[in-house]
């Protein structure tokens, strides 16, 4: 690789796989904070600018419901904003109506035992909008977890956003068979994936264990 | 005597009038799937489709390996579009991971998207001839297809899992004289899908089959969140690769195929077009690369995910293809969900194939770009 | 004693030893032409089921396009009803929604017929090792005949896993 660098003139890029001797630790360190490049695991990757045009949709958000949302992250063409499970249909309301969201990428249900909730993720798009075509908008709410699930019957339960953007159709009732979320006036909130004779808990729950894992 | 039934299979009779037909799983006219048809005489009162016979849990198993072991299994749900169905999850863990791909690398991704595009396309008229009685339909875009497998398996070794697309770039460079071999065939190629047009696409037989059957409004193709050709052919143009480009789309020339009538005919003839496109595509690919340097850049190993979530989307042969990708500072990322173009487009099989008479559900159904696998995932 | 004796005598096996012997040489004589004839008939007219389980069927489409022409061995593309059939091909992995519709398919089919395990998923669960919803392979289910490695297998060792079940055919009993 660095034979083929040299032929085309690009010496800057060739220097750092010159030498080949190897480092000790502070060294190493040394060499990768001069390079302006930090190993540490909490260290955030790479440091998104805030853009404009995102900010503006995340600030009409917020100015609207105030407390009752929290932006989580405003990023290039990704905002992602998360509310209580009561006040998800109003926000949704909002989000299309006076945004222009128009329907639904996906509905992705996300898993979190140790603080006992599952997390709803929206993602949200828009056809009609041009300038909103490359967004997309997370709308995330967190429905509480039962230890023992038995879908359907128990309070993991929420609004269903049917009403709002008709495309969550068949996610929700993915979401519902795989997590155990039951979406209050789905009109029918059946297994669609899993077997009939499905007798287990949900699936994609992190209680459920796949097999020699 | 009675037989022990299979759980959801029932054969009772529902009414004098209504008569419950499945179609699937083993059925000609659908495949890895169940539509539970109700029929009035030849027309379809309602349809209710049952996925899910090729579910084997891509999303959990996901959460059990690390960001490179799990490429081989997430590009097995469309093998025959599966430099695809790898590029946005090579997105979004380069976004993750904060992974820069060389310039060279980008425009061979691009290249190698195209091309399983087409074989995607070509696959899919294939079937879609099959379906409507059409056998040389069948013949000529499966024996067109095999073109375009050798291009691809010349530049990864494999005839249709390819893994070609990993994070950071691409497994391993062009082979030699590739660029004037893929010139060749893509100037071949567009000759040859010419023909195509007079056989198929204006057979009367096929017209009076597919226009005008199952119309998806303009309207109804947002409210009902429907994605890729299915989209295009109701008259709304959007195309990824256009209004969100990733990689190098931006700097390449081509246009958005859009159509207005939004029947089956529109929705098998946007793909058509698309081809063309998609040839445009790698020839100013292939002028605009870079001819040398690196094609990828080495991770660490084993890589770590920091703490948060990345969600990219790319345009496949079925329509927008999405990675949600959550991480929590481990070498597995903690929940990975597919949306898939097939599954959204789900949605229409019910609300076109209503009122519809029986013998046009095959046309309907296929027009709508659906492959079960992906779906099902 | 006598009571034995005498129906020793009157069985027809027995008593009749011309038509035993003859009964003999005539299966002898006819069986393994008439076996020849009929398993000739059974090898080149294979009709498969229209069933796709899996991502192999787009390998099991390739190998009837031209460039592979699987009809030239005698195995015709898969579109007539289940009831003509005497082949399944099991193209790839078997879900557990899947598994009785397969068994009821098999069921439905009037014999003889063959198993073809295509893929990796279909031996033993391949790639799929640990998901949930995944046989590990279709042997309990299905008797399968013949195995096609590969994930997907080429045509070519579709082909070959055809002529091979050709083979096995030509060597059973036809009758």
């Amino acid at each position: 690789m660095s034979s083929e660098n040299d032929k085309d003139g690009q010496p800057e890029t060739t220097e750092s796989h010159g030498d080949e001797k190897p480092l000790s630790k502070d060294e190493a360190k040394k060499f990768y904070e001069e390079k302006g490049i930090d190993f540490s695991p909490d260290a955030p990757i790479n440091p998104r600018p805030v853009p404009e045009f995102e900010k503006s949709i995340s600030d009409k958000i917020s100015s609207k419901f105030g407390p009752k949302i929290t932006v989580d992250y405003v990023r290039a063409h990704r905002i992602r904003v998360s509310t209580k499970k009561e006040d998800i249909l109003s926000v949704a309301q909002f989000i299309r109506d006076e945004l222009g969201y128009d329907h639904a990428e996906s509905v992705a249900g996300v898993d979190y035992p140790d603080s006992k909730e599952i997390e709803v993720v929206y993602h949200l798009g828009s056809y009609t909008d041009e300038k909103l075509a490359s967004q997309v908008l997370a709308l995330a709410t967190r429905v509480p977890r039962e230890e023992i699930p038995n879908p359907g019957k128990d309070s993991s339960r929420m609004t269903s956003l049917r009403e709002v953007f008709y495309s969550v159709e068949f996610h929700e009732r993915e979401c519902f068979e795989m997590f155990g979320v039951f979406f209050e006036g789905h009109p029918d909130n059946r297994r669609l994936l899993l077997p009939e004779d499905w007798a287990d808990i949900p699936p994609f729950r992190k209680d459920f264990k796949i097999k020699g894992r | 005597m009675t037989t022990q039934l299979p759980p959801g299979i029932s054969l009772e009779k529902v009414d004098d009038r209504i008569m419950t037909l499945n179609v699937g799983p083993q059925h000609p006219g659908s495949g890895h799937m169940r539509l539970i048809i109700k029929v009035d005489g030849d027309y379809i009162v309602s349809c209710d489709p049952d996925p899910g016979y090729v579910h084997r849990g891509e999303e959990k198993m996901a959460e059990y390996r690390n960001y490179i072991q799990n490429i081989p299994h997430l590009e097995r749900p469309v093998i025959h579009d599966s430099s695809n169905i790898l590029y946005p999850y090579c997105l979004a863990v380069e976004d993750l991971l904060g992974i820069e791909v060389p310039e060279r690398a980008k425009y061979i991704r691009v290249i190698a998207a195209e091309l399983n595009r087409c074989i995607y396309t070509l696959y899919w008229l294939a079937i879609y001839g099959i379906f409507l009685g059409h056998s040389t339909m069948f013949m000529w875009p499966a024996g067109d297809r095999e073109l375009f497998i050798d291009l691809l398996e010349a530049m990864s070794g494999a005839r249709v899992t390819h893994a070609y697309l990993v994070p950071g770039g691409i497994r391993n460079d062009l082979p030699a004289n590739f660029e004037e071999r893929c010139l060749r065939q893509v100037n071949y190629f567009e000759k040859r899908i010419k023909e195509y047009e007079a056989i198929f696409y204006q057979n009367p037989i096929l017209k009076s089959r597919t226009e005008g059957t199952g119309i998806l409004s303009r309207t109804d193709a947002i409210r009902l969140g429907t994605t890729g050709s299915v989209l295009r052919a109701s008259g709304i143009d959007f195309d990824i690769r256009k209004k969100e480009p990733y990689d190098v789309y931006e700097n390449l020339d081509f246009e958005t195929v859009v159509m207005k009538e939004g029947d089956s005919y529109a929705r098998s003839y946007v793909p058509y077009l698309e081809m063309f496109e998609s040839c445009r595509i790698i020839r100013d690919a292939l002028s605009k690369m870079p001819k040398s340097g690196s094609v990828r850049t080495k991770l660490k190993p084993n890589p770590k995910g920091g703490n948060e979530e990345v969600f990219k989307r790319v345009e496949s042969g079925r329509g927008a293809l999405g990675y949600y990708i959550v991480s929590n500072n481990r070498p597995e990322p903690y929940r990975v969900k597919i949306s898939v173009g097939s599954f959204r487009n789900l949605i229409c099989m019910p609300y076109l194939l209503k009122g519809e008479l029986l013998g046009n559900m095959p046309s309907v159904y296929w027009s709508l770009n659906y492959w079960p696998v992906e779906a099902d995932r | 004693m006598l009571k034995e004796f005498f129906n020793q005598e009157t069985a027809p096996h027995a008593t009749n030893v011309l038509v035993g012997k003859l009964g003999d040489i005539l299966v002898r004589a006819v069986g393994k032409p008439l076996d020849y004839a009929i398993n000739w008939g059974r090898l080149w007219s294979l009709w498969p089921v229209h069933l796709e389980t899996a991502c192999c069927s787009v390998e099991f489409g390739a190998a009837s396009s031209p460039r592979y022409d699987v009809e030239r061995f005698g195995i015709i593309e898969a579109f007539g009803s289940l009831r003509q059939c005497d082949l399944i091909v099991v193209m790839g992995t078997i879900t557990r929604k899947m598994a009785p519709r397969l068994r009821m398919v098999y069921d439905q089919m009037p014999d003889p017929k063959y198993v073809i395990a295509m893929g990796a998923c279909a031996i033993t669960g391949g790639l799929y090792f640990d998901s949930y919803n995944v046989l590990p392979g279709i042997d309990g289910v299905l008797p399968v005949d013949i195995y096609v490695p590969g994930c997907p297998p080429r045509p070519e060792t579709l082909i070959q896993g055809c002529m091979l079940l050709q083979e096995k055919i030509k060597r059973m009993k036809g009758a």
